[in-house]
């Protein structure tokens, strides 16, 4: 926690600099403002310096306009949420300031664009105002062409006097996003970003330095969730592709669409979403595992061509960025409301893969243990993200990419004999003889979304409906045994033990850590496998007293969530109850520690 | 093979390696029959089944070479018929899954079996897209006029005034004209044949397969069933004429084929309309191939590293 800045405040001293192993920033303007640049720019170079980062935005869904915020944490140390409160609020206009100023933690510090922004006498002893004519600096900077331009930049500058930030890592990472273009556009970067750094300290009374970073010597990426999905498909070997564009999806299409020729794959923007899922699983037909993905709405369409690559055993990879539903709902907000569609979406009974990331190096491992779960089980599998993972960045160890990457390319060669549902496996098992593969018996398969024989054929005999069931079932009950238990964080045994999935270890982790330092009994397990479900899970569960499944989905008819009530049948356990909310943002600790405690007196 | 596909095979994704093909005797129409049709004895659809192994025998095609591919329907029970790869997807869907096998393996034959409902009715909206991307595969539909599964229903090709157990005082809704339609969305290659002249669906199932582009073959397939003598007026043994494209029609000529198309039944059978515009296919695999020679020589995992070198 970054109490250096809260706790000394020097009015009236020389400027000092105090050590802090972390700081929470937010920065509140509008959309068009480059704010995300800003941030983006942050978490780069902690990045590059070995820190921790974790980012958090909110994007309006308007087109253009609107207020935004991007808020970064960079910490020398462990890093797991983008932070419930910030240290520094940087607030462009009068709304942002008077919008945000209750997440600034007391006597944090307002830096604040005096050309926009009235501060207000009674917050003024409260918080620690700093005024700079951020625009008018930035016009006399740059020049007057400018306009609003630059002053994101310039903002950047300031924050980077006050941090005492790495000049010159930042020069470069300006140089390699407005290098290229037109060489006005660096130079008014960087005369911009000049001038913040070089603003006269004399009101910026305290500047502040990282201590060093717990990572020291590691080679880091900077990425946000969507991209390392985009890029663990790449790396699993996925060479094809086939969506329809929609909110917050579809930043992985995009990248996939620009990233796949160079591979020799290709990607296809589809007429709609069931074109999308049905191509996708046309090209897995073809041979080589295909992706497609959505959000919201599109989930719901794809589900019919869902239960047909179930039926007929086709690996596909579904991603899944969930967003605020039902119908079109809040498609810029976060919420973890698919998971039923995600496990039970569609007619019959149609048993797949869903797997969820919790953060965005999960992202890029979890894309290829998709990617191979569908292919060694001919299944799809569904990947459940979130808005809050899909824009959030963070920084990870830069993996291996010569040990990571897979070649997947199929194999023709021909095969005597071949029956795609072959009901003599223990584990119930297909594997595919792709087209192109000559079968020398002369007897060729059909995928068929009928109950069929072993050949692919249909028929209507209530036996073979039930084995073929039982095979589908089967399989996915001999994954369910090597999935990984989750580790317990915190105590194997105590009162209390918090159960999440997807974007929302971080906060879940540290409300153990504030229960924890408050001598409460609480710990917390992170499910990233959630059907199957880990075998094993009953005897995490007979430590604790008290089980809180924490969701962002509503606490539905009967008072849990979608994942309490998964675990509740699963496991028949009356001590399971779900602590859920619906207000499309991501969870604060603060949040989660108040509905625990009031939840844990009943 | 097509001419496209021995002369620039085009390596998007993942093709088969060549196989030696000089040992191979073609298949005979056992070896490339699979179940018995379970189709209404009399059906029309008998006939295009047969043509299409005739096909298959004439033109040399192995078994794994070839995917038949479909929906729902009638029709759509085709690729069970065929000793060969194969899928029978849901209603209305066989192009854009055609389009996933299509766009990924450029060493195979692709064909798409649909029916009016299938591919006009459910499946409109591929139908439109697929033609107009230009996406290489033929695609024969079955067009009975009704739907035949579900037991006589209107369907979208069902004439004004047909009785059907959904219009029981005759239909009202104006019937799609897939002819017209397909020239319309920018299908680059359009017949029209009728079961009851085998010669004709066999020449026009043959040409489509030659065309480098999306293919359609509108054949008119009688459904003995619930729509008996819908054809009658283009089978000259039931009285009818079954009136060939002119030979002076410019098939390239997109208004004279849409005035052809635009005939009152039976209208003229034969190519509407053919004309060669880059497919997909070759479109994609000419980006691939620029965006490829760039990274020559690297290996996939070193194309990424490049990519995470500018993300640090």
């Amino acid at each position: 926690m970054s109490e250096a800045i809260a706790a000394v405040p020097s009015p009236g001293g020389a400027a000092k600099v105090s050590k802090i192993n972390e700081v929470v920033i937010r920065i509140a303007g509008n959309s068009q403002d480059g704010i995300q640049a800003i941030g983006g720019f942050l978490a780069r170079l902690a990045g590059r310096s070995e820190q921790e980062v974790m980012t958090f935005m909110t994007i309006p869904s308007t087109i253009s306009g609107g207020p935004s915020i991007f808020q970064v944490r960079i910490g020398s140390g462990e890093v797991q949420t983008s932070g419930d409160d910030a240290d520094v609020l940087l607030a462009f206009y009068q709304h942002s300031y008077e919008g945000h100023i209750n997440s600034l933690k007391k006597k944090g510090i307002v830096l604040f664009d005096s050309d926009h922004v009235q501060p207000k006498p009674e917050w003024e002893t409260e918080y620690h105002h700093i005024g700079i004519p951020i625009s008018s600096l930035t016009v006399e900077a740059i020049g007057g062409t400018a306009k609003d331009k630059g002053k994101n930049i310039y903002a950047l500058g300031v924050i980077a006097r006050m941090f005492d930030l790495n000049v010159a890592k930042l020069e470069k990472l300006l140089g390699e996003r407005f290098g290229g273009k037109d060489p006005s556009v660096l130079n008014n970067a960087l005369a911009a970003f000049h001038a913040g750094h070089a603003n006269s300290p004399s009101n910026v009374l305290e500047t502040y330095q990282f201590t060093d970073s717990e990572r020291k010597g590691v080679q880091q990426v900077v990425m946000n969730g969507n991209e390392a999905i985009a890029y663990g498909l790449i790396a699993a070997g996925v060479r094809f592709g086939a969506a329809y564009p929609i909110t917050p999806w579809t930043d992985i299409m995009e990248i996939m669409r620009r990233e796949l020729p160079k591979y020799g794959g290709t990607f296809i923007q589809c007429e709609d979403e069931i074109a999308s899922v049905s191509m996708a699983i046309g090209a897995s037909f073809a041979g080589r595992v295909a992706v497609t993905g959505s959000s919201g709405p599109g989930i719901s369409l794809k589900t019919e061509a869902l239960g047909w690559a179930v039926m007929a055993e086709m690996p596909l990879v579904v991603i899944n960025v969930q967003r605020g539903g039902p119908s079109t709902g809040m498609p810029t907000n976060i919420e973890q409301s698919d998971l039923n569609i995600a496990i039970n979406g569609g007619h019959g009974d149609s048993p797949r893969v869903v797997i969820a990331p919790a953060n965005v190096e999960d992202c890029f491992y979890m894309a290829i243990e998709a990617v191979n779960i569908a292919r060694k089980y001919s299944v799809p599998v569904m990947f459940l993200t979130d808005q809050g993972i899909a824009t959030r960045i963070e920084a990870f160890v830069q993996p291996n990419l010569e040990k990571v990457c897979q070649d997947i390319t199929p194999d023709f060669t021909p095969v005597p004999t071949h029956k795609p549902y072959d009901l003599s496996t223990a584990d119930g098992l297909t594997h595919h003889v792709k087209p192109g593969t000559r079968i020398l018996d002369g007897r060729y398969p059909i995928a068929t979304g009928l109950e069929h024989d072993e050949y692919g054929h249909p028929t209507g005999s209530p036996k073979l409906h039930m084995q073929q069931m039982a095979k589908r079932r089967k399989k996915l009950q001999a994954l369910g045994a090597t999935l990984p238990l989750p580790k317990i964080y915190g105590p194997s045994e105590g009162n209390i033990l918090l159960v999440g999935w997807g974007s929302t270890e971080g906060p879940i982790r540290e409300a153990v850590d504030r229960f924890r330092a408050a001598g409460d009994s609480v710990s917390a397990i992170h499910l990233r496998h959630l059907n199957p479900l880990p075998n094993g899970l009953e005897n995490i569960f007979s430590g604790f007293n008290r089980i809180f499944v924490v969701e962002m989905n509503d606490e539905g008819l009967y008072g849990v969530g979608q994942l309490g009530s998964v675990l509740r049948s699963r496991y028949a356990e009356a001590k399971i109850q779900g602590i859920n909310k619906t207000d499309g943002l991501t969870w604060k600790v603060k949040e989660i520690v108040e509905l625990v405690k009031s939840k844990s007196q009943k | 093979m097509s001419q496209t596909l021995t002369e620039k095979p085009i390596a998007v994704v993942s093709p088969a390696p060549q196989t030696a093909t000089g040992d191979r005797k073609g298949l005979t129409k056992k070896e490339i029959a699979a179940d018995h049709p379970t189709w209404c004895p009399g059906c029309g659809d008998f006939s295009i089944l047969a043509l299409y192994f005739k096909l298959i025998e004439k033109r040399k095609l192995w078994h794994e070479k070839i995917t038949t591919i479909s929906g729902i329907g009638c029709s759509s029970r085709f690729p069970y018929f065929v000793q060969a790869h194969g899928a029978h997807f849901i209603h209305g869907r066989a192009l854009p899954f055609a389009s996933g096998v299509s766009l990924s393996r450029p060493d195979l034959h692709v064909f798409a079996f649909s029916g009016d409902g299938d591919a006009f009715s459910i499946g409109g909206n591929h139908f439109t897209h697929t033609a107009r991307k230009n996406i290489k595969m033929t695609l024969v539909v079955m067009d009975n006029q009704v739907y035949g599964l579900t037991k006589k229903q209107t369907s979208p090709t069902s004439p004004l005034g047909f009785k059907s157990k959904t219009d029981t005082w005759g239909a009202i809704d104006y019937p799609i004209n897939p002819a017209k339609q397909a020239i319309a969305v920018g299908a680059t290659f359009v017949a029209r044949t009728t079961s009851t002249n085998p010669n004709h669906v066999l020449a026009m199932m043959e040409a489509a397969m030659d065309h480098d582009g999306f293919s359609f073959v509108h054949c008119l397939s009688e459904c003995v069933e619930f729509y008996d003598g819908a054809f009658d007026a283009a089978n000259p043994r039931k009285g009818g004429v079954f009136n060939e494209v002119p030979k002076s029609h410019d098939v390239t000529d997109e208004f004279a084929a849409y005035k052809l198309a635009s005939q009152d039944f039976p209208g003229s059978f034969g190519v509407l309309y053919k004309v060669n515009k880059p497919t997909k296919n070759a479109r994609e695999a000419e980006i691939n191939q620029s965006h490829q020679s760039k990274f020559t020589g690297l290996k996939d995992w070193q194309i990424l590293q490049k990519t995470f070198d500018r993300m640090k």
